[in-house]
C-alpha cells in the first residue's frame, strides 16, 4: 500500500483546513450556495435530492483493513449506518450533515484518505483493475502508475478548471477489468520491443448521453514518458475542448469532432514540446520507489492444490458455487482472489453496513494481508487468500450475508442510485435491480445462464454504465411515466462495445418480464452452454430478441 | 480598507497590494492613448507595424479562444499580456499563461482579468500570473485582510512560475514554496 510521507500528510492537512474555512463561511452565510458549489465539489461534497452527499476517493480501489474500519466508523457516526460503494471505486455517504464534513475529512486524513477531486471539472480519482497486483494474467501492477498520476493531478494549477470532468483508468492485464476504453484516457501496460515497460494510450472514451469507445493514440509510450504525455493530452483538451455546452464538453466530443488522426497529431506535437522541458520525465529510481509500496506480499509457499478446499467443495454445493464464481486465480500458487459480493439476492447493489465493513476488515486482516479492493462492479475483493482458508472465510462471510456466490452472473447487477437519491433521475434503478435479482435468484438458474452483466441507469447520464451492460436498462421519462429501454451487446472489457437499443421501452411492471424474455431467447438460441450471452448477441444480432419481445414484424 | 482602495481607483492586485491601473484599453475603433495602451490581440496583430513607432509600452488582451502562439513571435515588444477569464471556471487562460512563461520565456507582466476570484488566484499564480484585476468585492476584502488560500504543497513542477518553488523530496514532480 502507498504510505503518506510528511509531504503528503501536509498536503491533505492543509487542504482540509482550507475546506473547513470554506464550510464555516458557508454556514455563517458569507458564502452563498452558488459561490460554495465549486468549492464543495472539489472536496467531494454534492447536493442530492434529500441532503448533501460526500464522495470519498479510494485511489485505484485499494484499502487497508484500518481504512475500511474507518469508513465503517464514519458510516455509523455520521451517516445512517451504511455506505455505498460506487462504480468508480469510491464510497459515498448519503446523509452527512454539512457541519460534520470537516470532521469527517479529519477522520479520513488520519488514515491517509481524502475526498479530493471526486467531483468537479478536474482529473478524477484514477481507477484500475480491482485484481491489480494479484491476478495471474497481469503484466505489471498498474497501481504505482495510478498513484503517480493521482499525485501529479492533485490540485493541478493548470488542469483544475477543465471543460468537464476527466477520468483516467489503467490496466496491467490484457483482460481489461478497468474498462479503459470507456475513459477519457485509458492506459494499458505492455512490454515494449526492448522488453521495457510502457503503455498503449487510448483517448476519448466515455459513457453519458453520447457513449464512445476510445481511440488508440499511441501504441507504445515508454513508462518514463507517462506524465509528459498525459500533460500534452490535458493541455490539448483544456485549450480546445468545448465549453459552450456541457453535454459536448468531454474529450470524447473533441476527439469525435476533430477526428482521431488530427487529435493524435496535436497531442504528439504538444508532447514533443513538453518533452523539451524535461520536467516531467519519470526517473527509473522514482518509479521503483513508488512501486516498492505495492510490492507483492510475502505469501508463504503453498501447493497449487488444496485438499481442504477440495473436501469442502465436495461437501457443499453452495460453497462450490461460491468458489467457482467468486474466486479468481492468483499469481501465487495455492492462493486465490476472492470477490465479496455486495449483491445479495434482492438487495441493494453496492450498499454495505458499518458492521459488514468491519467484518470484511477483520477477515482481510486474518486472511488477505490486511488488504481490500473495491471493484467498479460495486463489490469488494480480498486479493490474497490461501485456498486452504477459503472454507473458514466463506463461513464468516456467510454469517454476515456476504457470501453470495454470484460474481459475474446475472444477479451481479450494477445500478445507479436513481430516483431514490438522485435529482436527475427519470426512473428507479435500485428497486428494479432488486426485482431482477429476485427473479433470477435461484442458483441453478444463474448457473444455467452463466456470465451475464446487467447494468441499470436511471437516466441518460449513464452512471449505472448501461451502455456497456450485456443487457443495459435505461430509465426514460415518457409523458410522465417511468419507462425502461433495453440495450443489448454492450461490453466494457478489451472487446469494448456500446449496446444497441432493441426497441421501444417497457413500463415498470413489464420490464422484468422483458428481461426474462431476452434471457430465455438466449438460452434457446445459444450454440452450447459455452457460448456466453455476449457472444450469442454478437453472433445473432438483435433480430431474434426483437421478435421475442415485440412479435414478428 | 480605506475608501481610496476601491475597485475603481486601485483595481490591480500585484506584489501583495492593490495598485492603480496605468493601462488604457483601446478596443476596435477606439483611439490609442499616449500612455501604456492595451490592445485586443486581433487589433495588435493588424496594427503592430504602425504601433511600433509609438514611444509608450504596449499590452495585449487575449481572449481564451485565441491562440497564444500567434502572439509569441512579438512578445519582445509587449510589456503586458492580459488573459481574460470570462468565467472563473474557464481554465483556458491557465494553459496560455504557462505557455507564455515556460515555452516562450515571457518576462513581462501576465495579468488575469475578468472573473477573478480568490479561490483560483493561488493556482493562477502558479501558472505564471503576477497581476490580477480584481473587481469582486469579497475577494478584495479577503486579499486586503491578508488571505491567500494556497495549499503550500505542490505536486507539479510548473516550470518558470512567478513564485519561487524548490523540489520537495525525491519526487521530480513535487515542489514547495522556497
Ligand atoms: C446521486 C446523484 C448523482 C448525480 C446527480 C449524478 C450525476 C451525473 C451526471 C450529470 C453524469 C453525466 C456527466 C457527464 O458525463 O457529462 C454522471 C455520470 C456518471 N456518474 Fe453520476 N451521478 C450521481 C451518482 C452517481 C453514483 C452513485 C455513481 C456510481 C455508482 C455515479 C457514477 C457515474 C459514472 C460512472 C458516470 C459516467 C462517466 C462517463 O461518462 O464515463 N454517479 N453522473
Ligand atoms: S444515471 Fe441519472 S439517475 Fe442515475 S445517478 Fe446518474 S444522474 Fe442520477
Amino acid at each position: 500500500m502507498y504510505r503518506y510521507d510528511e509531504f503528503d500528510h501536509g498536503f491533505v492537512a492543509a487542504r482540509t483546513a482550507q475546506f473547513r474555512d470554506q464550510v464555516e463561511r458557508r454556514l455563517s452565510g458569507e458564502l452563498t450556495e452558488d459561490q460554495f458549489k465549486p468549492l464543495r465539489l472539489m472536496n467531494g461534497v454534492y447536493l442530492q435530492l434529500h441532503a448533501y452527499m460526500l464522495r470519498i476517493a479510494i485511489p485505484y480501489g485499494t484499502l487497508s483493513a484500518r481504512q475500511l474500519r474507518k469508513l465503517a466508523h464514519i458510516g455509523r457516526v455520521y451517516d445512517k449506518g451504511y455506505g455505498h460503494f460506487t462504480t468508480r471505486q469510491n464510497i459515498q455517504f448519503n446523509w452527512p450533515a454539512l457541519k460534520d464534513i470537516p470532521a469527517i475529512l479529519d477522520e479520513l486524513a488520519s488514515v491517509e484518505m481524502h475526498a479530493l477531486q471526486t467531483s468537479g471539472n478536474c482529473i478524477r480519482n484514477v481507477t484500475t483493475d480491482h485484481f491489480a497486483g494479484a491476478a495471474a494474467d497481469e503484466i505489471a501492477d498498474p497501481r504505482p502508475y495510478a498513484e503517480i498520476l493521482r499525485q501529479w493531478s492533485s490540485i493541478h494549477p493548470e488542469f483544475s478548471y477543465l471543460p468537464r470532468k476527466f477520468k483516467i483508468a489503467v490496466t496491467g492485464a490484457p483482460s481489461d477489468r478497468a474498462a479503459i476504453q470507456l475513459h477519457d484516457i485509458g492506459l494499458e501496460l505492455k512490454r515494449g520491443p526492448d522488453g521495457a515497460t510502457g503503455f498503449a494510450v487510448y483517448v476519448g472514451g466515455g459513457q453519458g448521453r453520447t457513449p464512445m469507445i476510445a481511440h488508440k493514440v499511441r501504441d507504445y509510450l515508454p513508462e518514463e514518458e507517462l506524465l509528459t504525455y498525459i500533460e500534452a493530452v490535458m493541455r490539448v483538451y483544456n485549450l480546445h475542448g468545448r465549453r459552450d455546452n456541457k453535454y459536448k464538453a468531454r474529450i470524447k466530443i473533441l476527439v469525435h469532432e476533430t477526428g482521431a488522426a488530427e487529435i493524435t497529431r496535436q497531442i504528439e506535437a504538444e508532447y514533443e514540446e513538453v518533452r523539451k522541458t524535461d520536467l516531467l520525465r519519470l526517473p527509473e529510481s522514482e518509479i521503483q520507489r513508488i512501486a516498492a509500496y505495492f510490492a507483492p506480499p510475502d505469501l508463504p509457499e503453498k501447493p497449487a492444490r488444496s485438499g481442504a478446499l477440495e473436501a469442502a467443495k465436495a461437501d457443499s454445493r453452495e460453497f462450490a458455487t461460491f468458489v467457482e464464481n467468486n474466486v479468481t486465480p492468483h499469481k501465487a500458487a495455492g492462493y486465490g482472489v476472492v470477490t465479496v459480493s455486495l449483491k445479495p439476492i434482492g438487495g441493494i447493489p453496492g450498499d454495505a453496513t458499518d458492521r459488514q465493513m468491519e467484518v470484511v476488515a477483520d477477515l482481510a486482516e486474518r486472511y488477505s494481508q490486511s488488504e481490500i479492493r473495491v471493484s467498479h462492479e460495486q463489490n469488494l475483493v480480498l486479493p490474497h487468500v490461501a485456498l486452504d482458508d477459503l472454507p473458514a472465510l466463506y463461513a464468516s462471510l456467510k454469517a454476515q450475508g456476504l457470501a453470495t456466490g454470484n460474481a459475474g452472473l446475472v444477479t451481479d447487477i450494477i445500478a445507479c442510485p436513481g430516483l431514490d437519491y438522485c435529482a436527475l433521475a427519470n426512473a428507479r434503478s435500485i428497486p428494479l435491480a432488486q426485482d431482477l435479482s429476485t427473479r433470477f435468484g435461484s442458483p441453478e438458474r444463474q448457473k444455467e445462464i452463466g456470465e451475464l452483466k446487467i447494468k441499470i441507469s436511471g437516466c441518460i447520464n449513464a452512471c449505472g454504465h448501461h451502455h456497456v451492460g450485456h443487457i443495459g436498462l435505461l430509465g426514460v421519462d415518457k409523458r410522465g411515466e417511468e419507462v425502461y429501454q433495453i440495450t443489448l451487446g454492450g461490453s466494457g472489457d478489451e472487446t469494448a462495445s456500446v449496446g444497441a437499443l432493441v426497441g421501444p421501452g417497457f413500463k415498470t411492471e413489464e420490464v422484468v418480464d422483458a428481461v426474462e424474455t431476452v434471457v430465455d431467447t438466449y438460452l434457446r438460441l445459444r450454440e452450447s452452454p459455452d457460448e456466453t450471452f455476449l457472444a450469442a448477441v454478437r453472433r445473432l444480432g438483435q433480430q431474434p430478441f426483437k421478435e421475442a419481445l415485440y412479435g414478428a414484424a | 480598507m480605506t475608501t481610496e482602495q476601491t475597485a475603481a481607483d486601485l483595481p490591480i492586485w500585484r506584489d501583495g497590494r492593490f495598485q492603480a491601473d496605468e493601462w488604457a484599453l483601446a478596443g476596435e475603433g477606439e483611439a490609442v492613448s499616449e500612455g501604456p495602451a492595451l490592445l485586443p490581440l486581433a487589433r495588435f496583430l493588424a496594427e503592430r507595424e504602425a504601433l511600433a513607432a509609438r514611444n509608450a509600452p504596449l499590452g495585449v488582451l487575449v481572449e481564451p479562444n485565441e491562440a497564444i502562439e500567434e502572439l509569441a513571435p512579438h512578445l519582445d515588444r509587449v510589456a503586458l499580456v492580459a488573459l481574460n477569464f470570462p468565467k472563473y471556471a474557464d481554465g483556458r487562460a491557465m494553459s496560455s499563461a504557462r505557455l507564455l512563461r515556460e515555452r516562450y520565456g515571457y518576462r513581462g507582466e501576465v495579468r488575469a482579468v475578468g472573473d477573478v476570484l480568490i479561490d483560483q488566484m493561488p493556482l493562477m499564480r502558479r501558472c505564471g500570473f503576477d497581476a490580477f484585476a480584481v473587481a469582486n468585492e469579497p475577494t478584495r476584502r479577503q486579499l486586503a485582510a491578508g488571505k491567500w488560500p494556497d495549499v503550500p504543497f505542490y505536486l507539479q513542477p510548473t516550470g518558470a512560475t512567478t513564485q519561487h518553488e524548490i523540489p520537495a523530496g525525491t519526487r521530480p514532480w513535487a515542489r514547495r514554496p522556497d
